[in-house]
């Protein structure tokens, strides 16, 4: 905040918050706007559409940079021409075929394209014709908000496609918890693209992320579909290292296009090398086989694991620093699931909700056989590592005393529980014991060196190997990825940190504050991946030349006379574009900013669906498919239940953080100082509301949904307003979700908003949707 | 936060009256001296250090002339908690934004934190959550012993590392080599275990989320998840 505030006083920036509550972000805004929960894609359409007819976009930056101009087949077809769904969809299995989602190509395989943008099949085209029913009237109906309000921010934000303007923007759980989640941030993702702000300095997409390493576990990959670096996990289907190359490593026939991706060889065949050592050698595929694969038609994610776990298929389960008894949608559902575990383990630093869910409201222990373990952890600033930043920025943590009592570091009780599991299967034997065994873990005896596992993180040479005309000796640490192999002459636990800590040292420690560029990127503060680079994608900040679209503030630039760019770490060597260089979304085969997201689940373009619990009956966009027809829906018997269009549940229940409260609330609702801030769980509702129900603020009322209930008090605010939705008045309230039954001890805390929410999942990523829900609320 | 008032009164009284203060005020005040005249003389512009920042809100006690100026008392107020403590750097543990915190350490407990200026993301500010940094470290409700609760139990029962540890390794080789799929029914090699099951965690430092990853992986386990996916 204190930037966005530095922001608008020394350069007349202007804050625009959207959001179903007027928060104290909205009190410093210079427009706030409230909008129904889960109606997002209808306002950012509604931008898009603005922006196309208007011709706002900024036209070079679309024309080169993205995919705007390439053509599509003509079998393809919109939302607009099948009431509601893309070619391609199967209403039996609520798939896509995505066989039509394809560009029409040239004789050399590259997609054909228009750079004039009027072919009526070109993407930008398809696009206008996609959101043309996302009128300023229509999008009005359906968020609530007024028209005029509505054409204010969109004047606004589209006045940033010009060269030397800008806009950022930044979201978090509000965009990702629903069942359109992806496309939301697509929807956004698009924006940036046409009013040229990817890769420009104060630019971008950005996500506010949670917790303080949730991108560094992110890019570590705790996550069933990938492993370290955002390689894919293998499925059944990638019988071998050769198929799962194959099938992952895109190629691109497209000359200008850099293609990244193409060296995935090399880091897979690094990665094997350090989970397997001298045991990975070319003629066992590097240990591939040791790696579990995946069913191809199966889900693991957290919705699915806890769903399997309810159906009695999970018989032992780790929580390791988490709270799933709180955190997770339907949490009813997740507390009854852990009373059919054999065994669970739980690593914290407090007792928490999940750790004792045996003697939970409701729970009768003696009828509960699930064995219970708590291992009690060291904090942060009992242990030494690194941590990264929302913005890829690793920072490195110093240890400033010994964990009280018998808590120990996490990486030791990791450490601990291997060499144990590692011992038994020596003694014992016991099925396919070679991927324990054989792993490379060598981390300390008892107390664990983690410099040892960030040097693994970064890579280092397993033999002696002359690279790019520069020869290393076996053990060296490598400078950075570039020099990664698939011979299994390098080892890198995950590629995108590498250059992290190479022979120089540890790069996560600098605490350098020069900032040569005047822009803030303060380049020798810590370490970023990848390479350092500050801002991404930043070869679209230039034109062809390499002359920066704002010479005022350039993030990198070409100087002819050396041949070399100068400012951020350029995303590739390369020259500008026009002088043989490389287009610059090197991530992406095409080398060009995606609009067409073919890769999606739900459909090429985001399109508007009612949240699955919504106050409306039916969709007032595409009146035949009211939600979005690739939800997730979980269907376990008694406990998933849903308000579609329900009249015991008649208003719209949205959930939020306040800043003295963290997630569940287990490391604050243990803080004297921040509980006695916000000591315990409260419903927000608007003053008509109130008196419509007789509530006043104080009051302790019941919040219920199909799937629980819970006590709030009642605050009755100006900060949260009845929407006119389609002429009709609709109600919204909001609740934290911090608390739960464990502690405060004596209960005063109330319980977790999650009791509440559906475990309904977003069709790419099954993020559920916990920002829209109907619930009903009575004085207790 | 009336508490901690009346604290800062009670330790302005306390200080106006002992001899280390009017030490303290001539060092300060040739300090403010120096400063004062850096700044007329400065044609360009002042970098300053951390530690000069600290010594400069101090200085301000001095140039204020005595008035009750609550956050220079309280910075002095810091100064003598942290005297001869060891200082370490750190990260917020909270957000992700990525607040960094001095932490001073003393006899081997925390006894103070504070926002870093020298921090280019948070320039010294820190939010309410991390302002409390300190409170986390000095917890009294912390969890200091393993806790084991027995199957049919209604208590938790304090047990030894070794024990747990023991008993959990074995626990997993049981599971996983009861319930391992070697094949699919297809015949494929899938080498996974779906009984087993694991979440977390985004608290924890890079270094640990990757030899987690690393030892579930190594087991065969395939429910591997953690927060970023709720």
């Amino acid at each position: 905040m204190k930037w966005i505030m530095k922001a608008k006083k020394e350069r007349g920036a202007k804050l625009i918050v959207i959001d179903p509550k007027f928060s104290r972000t909205a009190a410093k805004a210079d427009i706030y706007a409230q909008i129904r929960p889960g109606t997002d894609i209808a306002f950012l359409g509604g931008l898009i559409k603005y922006i196309i007819d208007n011709e706002l976009y900024f036209k070079d930056y679309v024309v080169n940079y993205t995919d705007a101009p390439f053509i599509v087949v003509p079998e393809f077809k919109l939302p607009d021409d099948l009431d509601g769904v893309f070619s391609g969809f199967d209403p039996k299995t609520k798939k896509y075929d995505k066989s039509t989602w394809k560009f029409e190509l040239d004789e050399n395989g590259v997609p054909k394209k228009d750079p004039t943008l009027k072919h009526p099949r070109c993407v930008l085209r398809l696009l206008q014709r996609h959101f043309a029913r996302y009128t300023p009237e229509k999008v009005s109906e359906i968020t609530g908000i007024p028209k005029d309000k509505i054409l204010e921010i969109y004047e606004i934000i589209a006045s940033t496609g010009k060269p030397n303007r800008v806009m950022t923007e930044c979201y978090a759980m509000g965009w990702t918890q629903h069942t359109t989640g992806v496309q939301n941030i697509r929807a956004m993702a698009i924006i940036q693209l046409l009013l040229g702000n990817i890769g420009m300095a104060g630019g971008g997409v950005n996500a506010l992320r949670g917790e303080s390493n949730v991108q560094g576990s992110t890019d570590h990959c705790i996550l069933f579909h990938i492993l370290p670096g955002y390689l894919p996990t293998p499925k059944a289907t990638d019988v071998d290292l050769k198929t799962y190359i194959k099938n992952y490593t895109p190629i691109t026939k497209e000359p200008k296009s850099l293609n990244w991706w193409k060296h995935r060889p090399k880091y897979i065949v690094s990665l094997l090398k350090a989970f397997y050592g001298n045991y990975a050698k070319p003629e066992n595929e590097f240990c591939y086989q040791y790696l579990p694969k995946r069913d191809e038609n199966k889900s693991y994610a957290w919705l699915n694991l806890f769903d399997a776990m309810y159906n009695g298929e999970i018989k032992g389960f780790f929580a390791w620093g988490q709270n799933p008894a709180c955190s997770t949608a339907n949490a009813n559902k997740v507390r009854e699931a852990l009373a059919k575990l054999d065994w669970m383990v739980t690593v914290n630093l407090w007792d928490n909700e999940t750790a004792s869910f045996w003697k939970g409201p409701g729970m009768d222990p003696k009828k509960i056989k699930t064995e219970v373990f708590f291992l009690p952890c060291a904090a942060s600033v009992e242990k030494e590592g690194s941590i990264t930043n929302s913005g890829r920025l690793a920072q490195w943590r110093y240890k400033a005393v010994e964990p009280p009592g018998e808590c120990k570091p996490d990486a030791e009780i990791m450490n601990e529980l291997y060499k144990r599991i590692k011992a038994l299967y020596e003694k014992e034997g016991g099925v396919f014991p070679e991927p324990i065994l054989h792993l490379n873990w060598n981390y300390g005896d008892e107390k664990v060196d983690t410099t040892i596992i960030a040097k693994e993180i970064n890579g280092y040479f397993t033999a002696d190997k002359v690279v790019k005309g520069k020869k290393f000796s076996k053990g060296q640490q490598v400078p950075n990825f570039v020099y990664l192999q698939d011979d299994g002459s390098t080892a890198c636990g995950n590629w995108l940190y590498s250059g992290s800590y190479p022979e120089e040292g540890n790069m996560m420690a600098r605490r350098g504050k020069e900032d040569p560029t005047g822009l803030g990127l303060y380049p020798k503060w810590a370490w970023c991946w990848p390479l350092n680079r500050r801002i991404l994608y930043n070869r679209a900040s230039v034109d062809l030349y390499g002359k920066p679209w704002d010479p005022e503030r350039p993030v990198i630039k070409w100087d002819a006379s050396k041949k070399k760019w100068v400012g951020d770490v350029p995303d590739g060597p390369q020259p500008p574009l026009a002088l043989g260089g490389v287009l610059p979304f090197i991530m992406k085969p095409l080398g060009v900013g995606v609009i067409f997201g073919k890769g999606r689940a739900d459909g090429p373009f985001p399109t508007y669906y009612e949240p699955v619990e919504s106050p409306l009956s039916k969709n007032p966009l595409y009146p035949k498919y009211k939600f979005n027809p690739l939800a997730k829906i979980f269907k376990a018997k008694p406990v998933d239940k849903l308000a579609i269009h329900d009249p015991r549940y008649p208003i719209v229940g949205t959930t939020y953080r306040v800043t003295e409260h963290w997630q569940t609330g287990v490391m604050t609702r243990h803080m004297d100082w921040l509980l006695e801030l916000e000591p315990q769980i409260f419903v927000e509702m608007s003053k008509e509301f109130a008196q419509e129900k007789g509530i006043k603020s104080g009051d302790k009322v019941i919040v219920k949904s199909p799937r629980g209930e819970l006590w709030a008090i009642a605050i009755v605010t100006e900060r949260i307003k009845p929407l006119k939705v389609l002429g009709k008045t609709v109600h919204v309230v909001g609740l934290p979700w911090h608390f739960g039954w464990q502690w405060p001890k004596d209960g005063s805390g109330g319980d977790s908003a999650n009791l509440l929410t559906p475990d309904v999942g977003d069709p790419n990523t099954t993020i559920p949707e916990t920002k829209v829900f109907m619930v009903n609320i009575e004085k207790a | 936060m009336i508490n901690l008032e009346i604290l800062i009164i009670y330790k302005i009284f306390k200080l106006a009256f002992c001899s280390e203060f009017f030490k303290f005020i001539k060092r300060d005040y040739k300090l403010a001296k120096y400063y004062k005249n850096t700044f007329k003389n400065g044609g360009e512009k002042m970098k300053l250090t951390r530690r000069d920042f600290l010594k400069l809100s101090i200085s301000s006690l001095v140039l204020s002339s005595f008035s009750l100026d609550l956050s220079s008392v309280k910075a002095y107020a810091k100064e003598l908690r942290i005297k001869n403590a060891k200082e370490i750097t750190t990260v917020c543990p909270y957000c992700s934004v990525g607040c960094s915190i001095i932490v001073y350490a003393k006899g081997g407990k925390v006894v103070a934190t504070e926002g870093d200026p020298d921090s280019p993301i948070n320039e010294g500010s820190l939010c309410p959550k991390g302002s409390s940094l300190y409170q986390l470290v000095n917890n009294p409700y912390r969890v200091l012993k393993p806790l084991y609760r027995a199957p049919y139990s209604d208590t938790w029962k304090e047990v030894s590392w070794d024990w747990a540890l023991d008993r959990i390794a074995k626990l997993v080789k049981e599971t996983r080599d009861k319930y391992f799929i070697h094949k699919d029914e297809k015949g494929r090699v899938v080498n996974r275990i779906e009984a087993i099951a694991h979440v977390g965690s985004a608290a924890l430092d890079n270094e640990e989320c990757y030899i987690l990853q690393k030892l579930m992986r190594a087991l065969g386990i395939v429910y591997i998840e953690h927060q970023a996916r709720i």
